[in-house]
């Protein structure tokens, strides 16, 4: 489905054509490889980057800094969105991702400062919380019968309640800080909040490539003085989960899950391990994002990740994705994020209406989603 | 011997008799039909022969041996395979995915254990190609290939992973006629190499178009196999429907039904 171009030659011998049936239009190499999953996004992706270059390009949204500021903005939805992605190509949603990116942070920040453990354990437990938590809605999704819809919208309002209850019960607000300097020098704290490569930008500087700050403290050194690790996650989560997608077994098993599950049981692909499996990656995910951003400001807050879940199902959506499950992409789920972070950021840079924002959003899911439903009936021969 | 042998088997659903002793066995090689109407209890019996439902009553025997299939694995692993009418194929994935779901073929890449897609995709291919179906590329999806060509796959599926015992169910009865024809045509294929084929279908010009033997189910119970040449279609027609009342339908009708 995913390769275009492969065994082409191997396959297509004079002895095939013979027989080939006539009405079998022959398909140029173009066109097989401009209709795939994702060409919806890619179109997008090139439509919302010609618009903000064309009204925002003397903002400084194409210089080093800018790019830096929507990128990071693009990894933070790519985060989750891969999470959902698969978790959505395997048939399911998860509405708590977002009460699940609040929750993860709270009990990071009151394992660390209010019970004053290491961070490394503070994150270890909070990862753990989460996977549980995961693997409790796709348990209760798979023996229940119910639909991912109501029993993660459950989820969405216990987590957040509780979150807000443990919040307040251990500190008295809702907003727990000092986890940055309880986090300094903690190694498994960098891996979310650290930022690498440093020394190459400083570098592109002193090449005149990249701008330095020219006063203050901070004077000479790079405005960009590193890769945050945010951004070092989502591209390692992508490339993760588009080669387990498409390359491996239990790729194939998620596609199958999702596309029939009662199929799939037939010819033995254990579809409910694969249901619970996706529950616990995507909780993974948002607790990943849920580390990076306690990492990022110092602090947890209990209502970070409003919203977040309908963040990665647009993401995975305009990526062309199937809200029924069983086909979709990661490269779409990314390019999705990319649309949705450049656009964000790029309205804030050309000054306009923040409440626009939404109004384009909106327009650019609608307009994705047509275009990803007339490829995908040419892909798959739906009617 | 027979591939598999089934005595007077019995299923009950609570207080209701959905088989009352059916006794059907394959041999190597043929096409047995196992003909009925709606509600006879065909789909009870195959799913019972799949390792779906455990019988009430009653013994299996696959090769000569007694067996007692626990889940459609366990049928699986003794060389049964069946092709279900809409659960063949998942269409929105290519036809190689579909092909190998379940028993994927991998390669090791270092520590990571890969979709060998150069194996798949040319087996896929020579597989199709020895059912009488040239694919443009084994990763088209599903969805793009005709109800029979679908059976097909499915049947080349069963038929690659060493089926010994191939149940098709209604495999035609969706298809127009030159599909049905396609299919037909594959069930012959398989035959010819030696699998003994199960044929359920309440058609009989299907049934009589590639049958060795016929088996007619009615009300749970058989009517009793007849041989290829020892039973007319008209009067299958009669002990599917259950004799008098089609015979007078058809009269009224002034033709065959």
């Amino acid at each position: 489905m995913r390769r275009p171009f492969s065994s082409l030659h191997t396959t297509g011998g004079p002895a095939m054509t013979a027989t080939t049936d006539e009405r079998v239009k022959s398909v140029s190499g173009f066109r097989r490889a401009m209709i795939r999953p994702e060409l919806g996004a890619i179109c997008g992706t090139i439509l919302v980057f010609v618009f903000f270059v064309l009204i925002a390009g003397d903002t400084g949204m194409f210089a080093a800094q800018g790019v830096m500021n929507w990128t990071l903005v693009s990894a933070q939805f790519a985060i989750i969105a891969v999470g959902a992605c698969l978790l959505m190509i395997a048939g399911e949603f998860d509405l708590s991702v977002g009460s699940m990116i609040g929750f993860a942070g709270t009990v990071i920040a009151i394992v660390s400062v209010q019970w004053g453990w290491p961070v490394w354990i503070a994150i270890v437990c909070a990862f753990a919380v989460a996977l549980a938590i995961g693997a409790l809605n796709g348990w209760l999704v798979i023996r229940t019968g119910l639909p991912s819809f109501i029993v993660t919208l459950a989820f969405l309002y216990i987590l957040r309640g509780l979150t807000i209850w443990l919040s307040i019960l251990t500190t008295r607000q809702t907003i727990i800080g000092g986890v940055g300097e309880a986090a300094q020098g903690d190694w498994l704290a960098w891996l979310f909040g650290g930022k690498i490569f440093g020394s190459l930008f400083v570098w592109l500087a002193d090449a005149n490539l990249i701008a330095t700050y020219d006063r203050g403290a901070r004077s000479g050194q790079p405005i960009i003085d590193g890769i945050p690790m945010l951004i070092v996650w989502a591209i390692g989560l992508m490339i993760f989960a588009h080669v387990l997608l498409t390359r491996t077994r239990f790729g194939n098993w998620i596609y199958a899950a999702g596309g029939d599950a009662q199929a799939a049981r037939y010819v033995g692909v254990p579809v409910d391990r694969v249901k619970i499996l996706m529950f616990m990656f995507t909780a993974f995910c948002a607790t990943v994002f849920a580390t990076c951003q306690v990492m990022e400001f110092g602090s947890a807050a209990a209502d970070r990740g409003l919203l977040k879940e309908f963040e990665a199902i647009i993401c995975v959506v305009i990526g062309g994705a199937l809200l029924t499950g069983g086909y979709g992409s990661v490269v779409g789920a990314a390019l999705g994020a990319l649309i949705f972070g450049v656009v964000q950021q790029g309205l804030f840079f050309a000054g306009a209406e923040s409440s626009l924002f939404r109004v384009f959003l909106g327009t650019i899911l609608i307009l994705a989603v047509i275009m990803n439903t007339f490829i995908r009936r040419m892909i798959t021969g739906e009617r | 011997m027979s591939l598999i042998e089934m005595r007077d088997i019995q299923k009950h659903f609570g207080a209701v008799i959905a088989l009352g002793g059916v006794s059907f066995d394959v041999q190597a090689g043929e096409c047995h039909c196992l003909l009925g109407d709606n509600g006879a209890g065909k789909s009870t019996f195959i799913k019972t022969m799949s390792g779906v439902h455990k019988p009430s009553a009653g013994t299996m025997l696959v090769e000569g041996k007694e067996v007692v299939f626990q889940s459609p694995r366990d049928a699986m692993e003794a060389g049964i395979a069946t092709v279900y009418q809409d659960l063949a194929m998942i269409p929105l994935m290519s036809v190689t995915r579909n092909f190998w779901m379940g028993r994927e073929p991998v390669r090791k890449f270092g520590p990571l254990k890969l979709i060998d897609f150069e194996t798949a995709n040319r087996v896929t291919m020579e597989e199709m190609r020895r059912m009488g179906i040239n694919l443009r590329e084994p990763e088209q999806a599903v969805g793009t290939l005709s109800g029979g060509e679908r059976q097909t796959v499915a049947i080349a599926r069963a038929v690659h992973f060493g089926a010994k015992v191939l149940i098709l169910d209604e495999p035609t009865s969706a298809l127009g006629v030159r599909q049905t024809s396609n299919v037909l045509a594959t069930i012959d294929r398989v035959r010819k190499q030696g699998i003994g084929v199960v044929f359920i279908t309440h058609n009989v010009r299907h049934a009589m178009a590639v049958g060795n033997r016929f088996t007619v189910l009615n009300r749970g119970k058989t009517l009793g196999t007849a041989a290829r040449g020892e039973i007319s279609a008209e009067d299958l027609q009669d002990l599917m429907a259950g004799g008098q009342e089609m015979a007078e339908l058809e009269g009224s009708l002034g033709g065959t039904v």
